[in-house]
């Protein structure tokens, strides 16, 4: 039972704001969440947070909240309710707003703002939820949304040299994704499209001689469909496809998942025998299959890392270098990629505990940093991935006496696509 | 087609909104005079109004403002009118708006009532929905008379979109009238509606029940309804199967039979794709299975897979809630998640409260089999960045340290080798800690303390490093000369606690080498009576001078405590809690804030919802739905205490238990024959019932056996209580310590505490 719904920019400003059941104190509940937020200790939890003392109407107020696309999404609730549903009716509006305003921003809200209360209006009644499925909604749904097309560089990037071919007018430009489902009454020209993207989260820790010491695949087949709905889909994974340790199938290594778990349409009548998975797609995105992998790798790493270090004796000066080298075929594309150290190797007397990430920065012989990916989000992306890289760390010792590194520390790092999805790639 | 002018709005207002925190509180009330005169005009403009787009266009304006936080009641009656359109956008935005000023302008709101109540019978399902349910969401005074007949016939509706609004509506009502008379007639309408053909419509049903029917204890889950919401299971999306579940936790199956078919059948949603769904099965498997402690270990096997995909999830928030429940599981099943240990590594992107919560589990889960890996991890995690981090890192080796002592001691004492200010203090705390409890490290500890009080400029670390070089100094060589360090600097010195803690270590280490303290302890005394302002430093120092003049037989006598006390960490780490203790508190906020915490909110919401009625102060309080019966027979069985009320639900930590237990005099004591086998469980629950705390009891089978109680009556007197269980003599030592001195509460608390013992003891033999 939800109390109250907000949206709040990251500034704090309300976006969006519904009192659904009129028992709380009023709208500044959502100044003072933002004042509870922003006044965190570091320590604490920010997932939910709870008002006590003060004014009457406030008290024992949870609220929980989810951040996304660097805007807030709160409810308040007063009862003892699950925090797993509330989280996942959070994300789950968080896509649905994405799917009808063509993606989640501030600047998309505040202009949709008559469909987004339309939204609510449909999905939650006195605080319950009613549906959430898009093909419910869209009967409901009179508004249209709201689009702008920002100009971007990007689009220009797609038209090559004297007019040659590039790559990347083969593909779609990475924005062709987000736009709402629902295009407007009037417009005809609807395409039938379908959008697939393979997004995996790699997390490797890799030792200083280049093995593994850990390895986790996150990955998710997501659809975002344009098809008038009750049209039938086959997605066909390879026969190899096996789940779970034990399992064997074909002659080759095969490929192998841990765990996996579909959605609910999804129809599993030929997933064992023909690893077929039948679905009715309802227009809008919708992740049609997660699965997991740790440890065993059925297939090596797409890259390579070579980190070296050296120590100037005369300026008392640590280079750590980091080369990534990725041997993904040139065709792939890696929409965003992060690259995070974990750990810097650092010596047993370093002054400071370890030189801090903000130094890591690309050197000479990088690329030009270029971000792709939908969303083209803020984080630091390091552009496509194939070829080599180089990051590289300094750390000063002042007190002159740096003792040799440990050879045996390992290093963390931490790749996947910068934000929202795009044509990557799967080591499946 | 539309004038620049009406798309634009004032920048003023938004740029004032957030950025300029001076203006935000005037700005939009200064001007929003003007906007609504604007407003006002715009919509009572007859091109405007002629334009469907320009209309429609205006009125998003007046919405956009409310959401800014302008008031915008001024423009209602223009509203009202604009209310009276074919145009379903325009309508919504319309009702949108009034449904939020309808309580500030009631008199206004009724003039709309005749529209909505006309929209009521439109033709389309949608009109009637949505008129139905802005009529209902009005919240002001004398509308429920308007809105009962639309209801009625709303739920005779053949649209499932207006039945569905219906339903909600008769809650809204409900709660409209603000008393707490129920409608037999529409709690039946609406319990026959359970049967509807529509899924939400069910769904709404019982939500709506529950409302009307709250202070009768919620709709009522028979048999039948129960039956009826399984089978419609597969039918609910996943929203209405998470809320039909949490319904279902109520239905008590007759037999076993039942049971395992209720299970059978709802196998299939620990499957589900959606958390939301498995935890919410998996509680109900957890409550209805209480009986069955083998069902709920493979439910939490099978729930282990969700679980970590949760933790590893994309959503940080997600994965936080999930953490939260690894560690619930983990109290009651300490293996449960060790072979997953690797999902618990952090990584370096994640948030500061997600490392903490990992650290936390990780120190939870380590066995003989990772040991190492962990360690190993956390000692990475020592020397992050984040000096926060890096602290609580070094605070779980050193839990881990009392289990594997030797590893831990080691990484510790390597970690003092960086000589960084923040890591040397926690060390040194973590060590002092350690060497209470676990004392066959002492020696590996003085070995490493030399050196470190360079590095520590803190209170607490201050402390800790006086405290061991006083109570271990005769094993430390330069321990006298650290502390004369300490003592020429008292001067400046700001912390009074490290001043005390000084005094007490300089006396104690006096005592093991009298020839190297004496001058510096007169020195220290002389500056603490004769120059310290602080008074109870001054204090603490007239103290051990008066005693030092007693004699030295005398010191020795106070001073030389016992210098370690394994017994001790019961109180530390509490013993395993059965998988029904925290059943009820699954898939709820409760794990997320953590029971400590959860128990104060509640108690703020309890003393404000009922005012003056609670606390509860009878020496039974309501039992728990987890009391098993066999407990509640009992308290009839218990004679009446008189004056002795204990207040329930007041929960010491173990902390402030040790401190005041430490400090108090045994008051009364006595041993009870004891015979046979020994339940503590049993035990605790029965405590329970009469409001007596466990705070911490040994593993059943340990010898001799200890609990440590707790309880507080009315007037705020403390009860501390041990229980020693020796089954070599067959006899239990009950020893009481009371706060303040009043032997006839003290005999009623010892009469109650003997009489549940004895029971319990009965029903053993």
């Amino acid at each position: 039972m939800i109390s109250q719904f907000f949206i709040l920019s990251s500034k704090g400003d309300p976006l969006i704001y519904k009192d659904f059941r009129g028992d709380s104190g009023g709208r500044d509940v959502a100044e003072l969440f933002y004042r509870k937020l922003t006044g965190l200790p570091g320590d604490e939890s920010p997932v939910v947070m709870v008002t006590t003392g003060g004014r009457r109407h406030h008290d024992g107020r949870h609220f929980i909240h989810i951040r996304h696309s660097s805007l807030y999404l709160v409810v308040t609730t007063s009862e003892n309710v699950s925090p797993f549903s509330l989280l996942e009716l959070l994300s789950r509006l968080a896509t649905l707003l994405g799917d009808y305003c063509g993606s989640l921003g501030e600047g998309t809200i505040s202009r949709n703002v008559a469909l987004v209360y339309e939204l609510l209006d449909e999905v939650l009644d006195y605080g319950y939820v009613q549906t959430t499925s898009t093909e419910m909604l869209r009967n409901f749904i009179q508004t249209e949304a709201v689009v702008s097309k920002p100009f971007s560089l990007f689009d220009l990037s797609s038209v090559g040299l004297f007019g040659a071919e590039t790559q990347q007018s083969k593909v779609a430009p990475s924005s062709a994704a987000s736009r709402p489902v629902l295009s407007s009454r009037s417009d005809q020209s609807q395409k039938n499209e379908v959008f697939l993207d393979v997004v995996e989260r790699l997390s490797v820790l890799i030792a200083s001689n280049g093995s593994l010491l850990k390895v986790d695949v996150q990955g998710e087949i997501r659809l975002k469909s344009f098809l008038p709905s009750g049209s039938e889909m086959r997605i066909g994974l390879t026969e190899e496809f096996c789940v779970g340790k034990s399992e064997l199938r074909g002659y080759g290594p095969g490929i192998r998942v841990d765990e996996v778990s579909f959605h609910s349409s999804v129809n599993l009548d030929e997933f064992e025998s023909h690893r077929i998975l039948r679905l009715q797609p309802p227009q809008g995105e919708l992740t049609v299959m997660r699965y997991q992998l740790s440890d065993d790798l059925p297939s090596p790493l797409p890259f390579r890392l070579f980190p070296s270090v050296q120590w100037d004796r005369g300026s008392g000066r640590l280079q750590v270098y980091l080369k990534l080298r990725c041997d993904l075929p040139s065709k792939r594309e890696i929409p965003g990629e992060r690259v995070s150290s974990a750990r810097q190797a650092c010596p047993k007397k370093a002054p400071s505990p370890a030189p801090s990430l903000s130094k890591l920065q690309p050197v000479s012989g990088a690329e030009q940093p270029r971000a792709e990916g939908r969303a083209g989000g803020g984080s630091p992306s390091l552009g496509p991935a194939s070829g080599a890289r180089r990051l590289s760390t300094l750390g000063p010792f002042p007190d002159g006496r740096p003792r040799a590194p440990r050879t045996s520390q390992p290093w963390a790092l931490h790749l996947g696509p910068s934000s929202g999805s795009g044509p990557g790639q799967s080591l499946l | 087609m539309l004038p620049h002018q009406d798309e634009k709005e004032p920048t003023s207002y938004r740029g004032s909104c957030g950025s300029c925190p001076v203006t935000v509180r005037k700005m939009p009330y200064l001007g929003s005079e003007d906007v609504v005169k604007e407003l006002k005009k715009a919509l009572c403009n007859p091109h405007i109004q002629a334009d469907r787009l320009r209309y429609r266009n205006v009125i998003q304006r007046v919405i956009r403002y409310m959401t800014q936080g302008l008031d915008m009641s001024g423009v209602f009656m223009e509203m009202v009118k604009a209310s009276a359109t074919v145009d379903i956008v325009q309508k919504k935005l319309v009702y949108l708006y009034m449904c939020t000023y309808a309580p500030l302008k009631p008199d206004l709101a009724l003039l709309a009532i005749n529209t909505l109540c006309k929209d009521c019978s439109d033709p389309n399902p949608m009109v009637r929905g949505l008129a139905l349910r802005s009529m209902c969401s009005l919240r002001m005074p004398g509308v429920q008379e308007y809105i009962q007949q639309p209801i009625l016939n709303g739920l005779r509706d053949k649209a499932s979109y207006v039945r569905r609004v219906a339903v909600l509506g008769c809650a809204k009502m409900h709660n409209l009238h603000g008393d707490s008379e129920v409608d037999g007639a529409l709690v039946n309408e609406l319990y026959s509606l359970l049967r509807d053909q529509d899924p939400i419509v069910v769904v709404n049903c019982l939500r709506s029940l529950e409302e009307i029917l709250k202070l009768e204890g919620g709709v009522v889950i028979n048999k039948p309804i129960a039956h009826h919401l399984l089978n419609r299971m597969s039918k609910l999306d996943q929203w209405g199967q998470a809320e039909v579940l949490n319904f279902l936790l109520r239905y008590q199956p007759r037999s076993e039979e039942e049971l395992f078919d209720i299970l059978n059948l709802l196998d299939s949603f620990l499957k589900s794709s959606s958390p939301g769904v498995v935890m919410g099965a998996t509680k109900l498997f957890l409550i209805l299975a209480k009986k069955f402690p083998h069902v709920q270990t493979d439910v939490l096997v099978r729930v282990k897979g969700p679980l970590l995909a949760a933790c590893s999830s994309e959503s940080r928030e997600l994965c936080f809630v999930a953490l939260c429940h690894v560690r619930q599981i983990l109290h009651s099943l300490p293996g449960h998640f060790s072979s997953h240990y690797k999902k618990f590594f952090c990584s370096y992107s994640e948030p500061h409260y997600i490392k903490l919560q990992k650290v936390e589990v990780l120190c939870e889960l380590v066995n003989d089999e990772n040991v190492q890996q962990v360690l190993e991890e956390l000692r990475g995690y020592c020397t992050d960045v984040s000096a926060d981090f890096a602290q609580a890192a070094i605070f779980a080796i050193g839990g881990i340290a009392r289990t594997y002592t030797d590893q831990c001691v080691q990484i510790l004492t390597e970690l003092l080798g960086l000589r960084q200010e923040h890591i040397t203090t926690v060390v040194v705390q973590t060590f002092r800690d350690l060497v209470w409890l676990c004392p066959q490290c002492t020696e590996a500890v003085c070995q490493a303390l030399p050196g470190c009080e360079e590095n520590i400029q803190d209170s607490e670390g201050k402390q800790a490093l006086i405290w061991l070089l006083g109570v271990h100094g005769e094993r430390i060589p330069n321990a006298p000369y650290v502390l004369e360090d300490f003592v020429e600097n008292v001067k400046s010195e700001t912390f009074p606690a490290v001043k005390m803690e000084l005094l007490t270590a300089l006396l104690r280490l006096f005592l093991s080498r009298p020839a190297e303290c004496q001058d510096m302890l007169g020195r220290l005394l002389y500056y603490c009576i004769e120059e310290e302002k602080d008074m109870a430093v001054r204090d603490r120092g007239l103290f051990y001078y008066r005693l030092l003049l007693v004699g030295i037989d005398e010191v020795k006598r106070i001073l030389c405590s016992p210098k370690s006390d394994p017994t001790l960490g019961l109180l530390e780490d509490p013993a395993e809690r059965p998988v029904n203790s925290w059943a009820s508190d699954f898939n709820t906020l409760v794990p997320v804030y953590g029971k400590a915490h959860w128990a104060t909110i509640s108690k703020c919401q309890g003393a404000e919802r009922c005012g003056p009625e609670l606390p509860k102060t009878s020496s039974f309080a309501a039992s728990g739905p987890l009391i098993p019966e066999d407990n509640k027979e009992r308290e009839q069985e218990l004679p009446d205490s008189g004056a002795l009320m204990l207040v329930p639900n007041r929960q010491l930590t173990a902390d402030y238990f040790e401190k005041t237990w430490l400090s108090l005099k045994v008051a009364h004591q006595q041993v009870l024959p004891w015979r046979g086998e020994f339940h503590p469980d049993t035990l605790q629950m029965a405590l329970q019932v009469v409001n007596i705390q466990t705070i911490a009891m040994s593993r059943a089978g340990t010898r001799p056996w200890k609990a440590y109680l707790s309880a507080q009556d009315d007037t705020g007197c403390l009860f501390l209580t041990e229980l020693l269980l020796e089954p070599e003599n067959s006899e239990m030592q009950i020893s009481v310590k009371q706060n303040e001195a009043r032997t006839e509460t003290l005999n009623s608390f010892i009469s109650v505490l003997e009489t549940v013992i004895g029971t319990i003891e009965e029903i053993k033999s």
